[in-house]
């Protein structure tokens, strides 16, 4: 039997959470984000999990990588400030192989900015926020519905790749209200133990690039590092060989892995001259601009980015093949824009309406700003 | 040349020769640390390490049991998630003055604050020997160091009164020349059903040494001893006469509620429910 609630976004986020199975969080208190911290506190006790108020960012991080290698699948929350403070240990969970997951609900920025007004500013700080090469995994919900839905997501997306996955929310979508469907049959990606204790090497360079994770206690009694590291997770730091080996499968086990991550959903995009490209709360105003667009008998579209990183480039460039202009609708100044400028700038001309200030941009904003780019 | 002892049966061999200086105290305190280890007749099976970055850190990738080499100043937020997701693990953390004292002091004052079951080993030799010689939060006053050439102008921290200020319920110092002590102390801290911090002043010949006129291990070892006051002795002593000795004993030795029990009361008081242990493996909860 499937069950219904009437809940904030940031509420459904932890609902999620814990229907995915996660049974840590380590978290400091931030704008607009709190209420997850604060339900789970309240919850968690009640199911055998555990919640920790930490110090702060940094150790909220490091805490949940921690307890994600004892076994616990382990998430944190946070906005654009804390995500910062966490950058490092975020580039330690991807090359140690950590699955994690980390909300953001994004508030204007940089800095302290807009602690209570709704952003999308931290989008290529979830791509390219920790130092060095990795790829991310992002997901970004337009709904209560979806948030509680993509932390799910998350998780399974965290331990079937062993990596660090994001929830780019915002602060529209955390603090709103709407009613959530919880379906009876959720798919719960489960970690996965490796067999041979004596023969296991938790960092080979396997097919798929994902090794089984043990957790620690298990009696594999294995060394995990930040350190470029080889097969058994020995530093081997010298070896531009090992370093280019061990970054590249990093990278390949998400990117060769695109059809099954990426994810994106559309509409009136067939035979649309125009086509709005968004994500988060802004599709909200992108659908009901298209709708308007429509009853004028214009022929406009959008495409809603799920999964930002990694950036779903053919489904874009095969939805947007036919269409004239393509809008990019986003709560800052040109990010996202800028991906898929790069995927359809030889066949579109593509523009950006980026709004920030912390209010959604109006479905009226972006049929002026389509006008205003000659699209029909 | 290599010499049967009697602890490489804890030891990870294939990563064997190890990388620390000669000279340094690193192997002194992993010799004491698994003596110890063994007087608290600990099961070495269940022991989980965790260390931040430094010379220091290096000490578990040495060892055979799980080891986790995080980054820097950060050791102890990592061991407190492990700690927290599996309580049954007994975790230790080797750290350094500049990984736990400086970029991590914050990490330290809060882990003590919540008496969460961990033992950490704190290797204090002053200064930063992994990035070559740097001064330390724990630097005495007019020592040098590469970044304080005319010397250090900053008063050190006393990290074991400060853990123990924070709220350890156990906090000792020995040094690298007085083992017994310092065994005595790890056994005891193992033991401790609490946040458990022994900083062990050690000798760092090669930066410290070098650019204090302490060019050798023995120099420096003798000054170590030299300087060494009991606290028994030291409680009678004035500021003026205590400065520039290493006060040696324990610190903090008393029992409080400890954080992961606190976490499983809340669950089984309230709810009925035991924390759960490597639930991540199951489909359904």
């Amino acid at each position: 039997m499937s069950e219904e609630f009437f809940i904030q976004g940031n509420e459904a986020c932890a609902k999620g959470a814990l229907k995915a199975g996660c049974r840590f969080f380590a978290g400091y208190p931030i704008t607009p984000s709190t209420e997850v911290a604060e339900t789970l506190a309240r919850e968690l006790p009640k199911v055998g999990g555990s919640f920790v108020q930490m110090e702060d960012e940094i150790a909220s991080a490091g805490a949940i990588i921690g307890g994600s290698w004892g076994g616990t699948k382990s998430m944190t929350a946070t906005s654009g400030p804390g995500l910062s403070l966490m950058q490092e240990n975020i580039g330690y969970a991807f090359i140690s192989e950590t699955p994690i997951v980390v909300v953001d609900v994004q508030r204007g920025s940089p800095s302290t900015g807009q602690p209570t007004m709704a952003a999308q500013g931290d989008m290529m700080q979830a791509r390219w926020g920790s130092h060095g090469d990795y790829e991310p995994i992002a997901l970004s919900p337009s709904s209560v519905q979806e948030f509680f839905d993509f932390t799910i997501k998350a998780f399974n997306l965290a331990e079937q790749f062993r990596t660090p996955v994001f929830v780019m929310a915002d602060e529209v979508i955390g603090h709103m209200r709407e009613k959530i469907t919880v379906e009876d049959d959720i798919e719960i990606v489960a970690r996965k133990r490796p067999e041979d204790k004596d023969n296991f090497l938790p960092f080979k360079n396997v097919e798929n690039g994902t090794n089984p994770m043990p957790s620690f206690g298990d009696g594999f009694n294995i060394h995990v590092t930040g350190l470029t590291h080889d097969e058994r997770g020995y530093p081997d730091t010298n070896d531009p060989k090992a370093h280019h080996e061990l970054v590249q499968r990093l990278c390949d086990k998400i990117l060769n892995n695109r059809d099954k991550i990426c994810s994106v959903q559309s509409g009136e995009c067939e035979d649309a001259e125009t086509i709005i490209v968004s994500y988060g709360a802004p599709v909200r105003s992108a659908i009901e601009a298209v709708q308007k667009a429509r009853a004028d008998g214009k022929k406009v579209g959008y495409v809603k980015i799920d999964t930002p990183w990694p950036f779903p480039e053919e489904q874009i460039q095969e939805l947007c093949a036919n269409a004239s202009n393509v809008l990019v609708v986003e709560m800052n100044l040109g990010q996202m824009f800028y991906e898929v400028d790069r995927v359809l700038r030889n066949d579109t001309d593509v523009h950006v309406l980026g709004v920030i200030g912390g209010l959604l941009p109006t479905p009226d904003e972006i049929l002026s700003k389509i006008d205003e780019i000659g699209g029909n | 040349m290599s010499v049967e002892n009697k602890f490489t049966p804890y030891m990870r061999e294939d990563r064997l020769p190890h990388i620390f200086c000669p000279g340094c105290g690193n192997g002194t305190i992993m010799n004491a640390f698994l003596k110890g280890m063994e007087k608290a007749e600990m099961d070495f099976d269940n022991i989980a390490m965790v260390s931040g970055i430094g010379c220091s850190s290096r000490i578990p990738g040495y060892m055979n049991c799980d080891s986790l080499h995080t980054t820097h100043g950060r050791a102890l937020s990592f061991a407190t998630g492990l700690k927290v997701a599996n309580k049954d693990l007994d975790v230790v953390v080797f750290t350094g003055d500049g990984d736990c004292a400086s970029i991590g002091g914050n990490h330290l004052i809060h882990a003590a604050r919540r008496n969460i079951n961990l033992t950490v080993i704190c290797i204090n030799n002053n200064i930063y020997g992994m990035t070559g010689g740097q001064i330390s939060p724990t630097s005495p006053k007019g020592s040098f160091g590469t970044t304080a050439p005319y010397g250090n102008q900053d008063a050190p921290f006393n990290l074991a009164e400060l853990v123990a200020a924070a709220g350890a319920t156990y906090s000792a110092r020995w040094t690298t020349v007085q083992i017994e002590n310092l065994v005595t102390s790890i056994k005891d801290g193992l033991k401790n059903p609490g946040f458990s911090f022994i900083e062990v002043a050690t000798q760092c010949p090669t930066y410290f040494g070098r650019k204090n006129k302490l060019r050798t291990p023995t120099a420096m070892a003798v000054t170590l001893k030299m300087n060494t006051v009991f606290k028994s002795a030291a409680d009678r002593m004035r500021p003026k006469e205590l400065e520039g000795k290493i006060v040696v004993g324990e610190f903090a030795k008393r029992q409080k509620p400890e954080f992961t029990e606190n976490i499983d009361r809340i669950s089984e008081e309230k709810f009925g429910k035991k924390t759960l242990i490597n639930s991540a493996y199951e489909e359904e909860l």
